[in-house]
């Protein structure tokens, strides 16, 4: 919490001033208790809540509430629905079972949310993860769901609330531009909003406009507790106007966008620390700080992180579950001992065997993610095998892989595949790593040397080689 | 002597991977024997120089646009280069900077630096996929690349085009994409670009040095690439 001295009036704009935030902490504590639809909750109850001392466990409401028979039917048609996809093998079932359940019951959403605690997680990077992250520290406190397979439209919210009815909190993983859709059924007790950068450049447009959509939804969401990044002035703007936000320094982000302000056009300095632009927007103080040791929260205690989850990335990640955790009554020490048992999030970093070789699977869907993972594969010198396709989930455009830097694996083993094998083959030409092209990663792996691998995968490339192995 | 390729303003205009344009035309240099180094200016560092050999510019977001022609336009010595003949390469936001005039998405009309004869308006949806194109320019043949923008360019009647495009949209609805005017090359076409059209980054170089340049021999992906692109699926499966 530096620079104390700075014009309040600015600080105050951006949830900066030490009164304000502790008064937005207190707040923050005052999420509705589980109500049944037909008991609303009314700001007198709220008012009770604020006079209550922060620190407390939570009682266990089971959130089981009466339903109507048209989100009954739409629940058990919607199970059906799964169930029937699973047993003719089309998978988990699960986005189709809320698929057929929203049909019937478009105000569902809504209806399965009401009377719990809702944390929605969303950014371009880290939600799946985070979201993981963040059920496991809500479990230190109380049963969650959570949409464990990244399903993070409408459809697989449905899934994840379907599966444990009673669960008094649920962690959602939320599209970036879905977030606005969302708030409009969903009143949520907590959002996470992780970074912003551009991902999958043919279909989502400006990161610019994603901010603004998310500043809407967080207008949209004047109770819910913000968790935002603070270093990533596109979060900030988004989050800057909001009454309750508690700031995450994550480290500068790499990409060169962020160099704008998004407020204003002009060129921002100072990113990698304290950021400002003249327009008034600028780098809110930090109430979780993630360092090489570890984390620094609110109450300035240096906390080690010690994680199996591999890399800085995952640190910040940890760290945002962490301030969920904490802002929803759970104790740091619980959640970080949950947090630490983690080994993978929906396969994510999960070491497998296949086709006769130990592989540590590594997602990275856009530039930013890619920096990541190549920060993680540079840390030894494994074998690499590097998955590219351009599927609509992955975005059409691959021309993003120039963005980032791949001359560090000269001298290793590289082999690459995907529908875009050519891309990253000229790709690696350029940068002076010899590499070889491979028909289906399955065959690839066979033909590597027999020791510890590290597969980076885009979504679809990662999926199928997750689900369906021969194939892959 | 060492080539001096200098690449613009990335942190403005650099997150459609167009700054693999430089990259490739170093390591062209560099193939050849060649000695070539990447210049890269920020905008922190206020101008653009102007003792560069060859300049490149990419695509951003409209916001930077703004920054970048600021920036552009207090680099007297760049532009008196540019005069000179040395090359430029503009793709898509880096392509409507250097024209007369564009309108950016909230309705504001911005000068650009007046180079080519161009100008830019949004269209009503962003124009996404793979190009192909016949230059215009000799021996450069098709050229292969994707596209991603909301602004329509029309450039004037005098000028050239880069291509004539056969799949794809391009400038606007006239089935051309980008300009060519003296050394200065405009597209709309990321991949990067010349990652994708060895002959038109082999030409920027001729331009560059006032010379030809030995043939290499081709790393096979580049035509394999070249190929799938243009007989690509017409439609991304799911």
């Amino acid at each position: 919490m530096a620079e104390r001295g700075r014009d309040r009036t600015t600080r105050g704009q951006f949830g900066g001033a030490d009164t304000e935030r502790a008064h937005h902490r207190e707040a923050a504590h005052a999420v509705p208790r589980p109500t049944p639809p037909s008991e609303p909750t009314t700001s007198t109850e709220v008012t009770q809540e604020r006079e209550r001392a922060p620190q407390r466990t939570w009682t266990l409401v089971p959130a089981r509430r009466r339903t109507d028979v048209r989100s009954l039917l739409a629940v058990r048609i919607g199970r059906a629905a799964a169930m029937l996809s699973r047993v003719c093998g089309f998978g988990g079932g699960g986005t189709i079972g809320g698929r057929v359940a929203l049909a019937v019951q478009p105000d569902l959403l809504r209806r399965l949310t009401t009377g719990r605690r809702v944390v929605l997680v969303t950014g371009t990077n880290g939600k799946t993860t985070t979201t993981q992250l963040t059920a496991e520290a809500l479990r230190a406190a109380a049963p969650a769901v959570t949409n464990a397979t990244g399903d993070n439209m409408p459809a697989g919210h449905i899934a994840a609330l379907l599966q444990h009815r009673n669960a008094p909190f649920a962690a959602l993983e939320v599209d970036e531009l879905h977030l606005a859709r969302v708030t409009e059924q969903v009143e949520p007790a907590v959002i996470v909003l992780l970074n912003l950068s551009p991902d999958q450049l043919d279909r989502v447009g400006e990161v610019r406009t994603v901010a603004t959509s998310l500043r809407g939804a967080l207008e949209r969401s004047p109770r819910a507790h913000v968790i935002a990044n603070r270093d990533d002035p596109n979060v900030v703007l988004a989050a800057a106007l909001h009454p309750a936000v508690t700031w995450v320094s994550a480290g500068p982000q790499r990409r060169a966008d962020t160099w704008i302000c998004p407020q204003c056009g002009s060129i921002l300095t100072n990113l990698d620390q304290e950021w400002h632009c003249s327009c008034g927007l600028h780098c809110p103080d930090a109430d979780w700080v993630v360092t090489d040791a570890g984390v620094v929260g609110p109450d300035g205690v240096q906390r080690a992180l010690e994680l199996r989850l591999p890399g800085h990335i995952n640190r910040v990640n940890a760290t945002f579950a962490l301030a969920v955790g904490t802002s929803l009554g759970a104790s740091a020490e619980d959640v970080l001992q949950r947090v630490r048992g983690m080994q993978q999030a929906s396969g994510r970093y999960a070491e497998v065997r296949l086709n006769g070789r130990d592989v540590r699977l590594l997602l990275a869907k856009n530039p930013a993610s890619w920096v990541e993972m190549l920060d993680l594969i540079g840390e030894h010198t494994r074998p690499v095998l590097l998955l590219v396709n351009s599927r609509v989930a992955d975005g059409q455009e691959v021309s993003w892989l120039w963005e980032v830097d791949f001359d560090f694996l000269a001298g290793r083993e590289v082999w690459v595949g995907g529908e875009r094998a050519l891309d990253l083959a000229v790709r690696l030409r350029y940068a002076g790593v010899p590499c070889r092209v491979t028909e289906t990663a399955w065959q690839a792996l066979g033909r590597m040397p027999e020791e510890d691998i590290d597969v980076l995968a885009n979504y679809t490339a990662f999926r199928d080689l997750l689900t369906s192995k021969e194939g892959a | 002597m060492t080539v001096r390729v200098a690449h613009v303003l990335p942190d403005l205009l650099g997150s459609h991977g167009d700054r693999g344009n430089a990259l490739v035309l170093v390591r062209r240099l560099n193939w050849r024997g060649i000695a070539a180094e990447q210049v890269t200016v920020h905008a922190a560092d206020g101008h653009v120089p102007g003792n560069c050999d060859l300049y490149v510019l990419g695509g951003g977001e409209d916001i930077a646009q703004v920054a970048a022609v600021r920036v552009l336009n207090r680099s007297t010595q760049l532009l008196r280069t540019l005069r000179r003949g040395v090359p430029l390469l503009g793709i898509s936001s880096g392509f409507q900077v250097l024209g007369e005039s564009f309108v950016t998405g909230d309705g504001a009309r911005h000068e650009g630096l007046g180079l080519v004869d161009a100008s830019t308006t949004p269209g009503t949806q962003r124009v996404t996929g793979e190009v192909t194109a016949d230059s215009t320019l000799p021996r450069v043949g098709t050229l292969t690349g994707f596209e991603n923008h909301l602004g329509q360019t029309r450039i004037g009647a005098q000028e050239q085009p880069l291509g004539r495009v056969t799949s794809g949209i391009g400038n606007d609805e006239d089935t051309t994409d980008g300009v060519v005017h003296g050394h200065v090359v405009c597209s709309y076409l990321h991949g990067p670009l010349l990652a994708r059209n060895p002959k038109l980054a082999d030409l920027l170089l001729e331009w560059a040095l006032g010379e030809p340049l030995e043939p290499i021999q081709e790393p096979p992906e580049i035509d394999q690439l070249r190929r799938e692109r243009s007989c690509r699926p017409v439609r991304a499966r799911k």
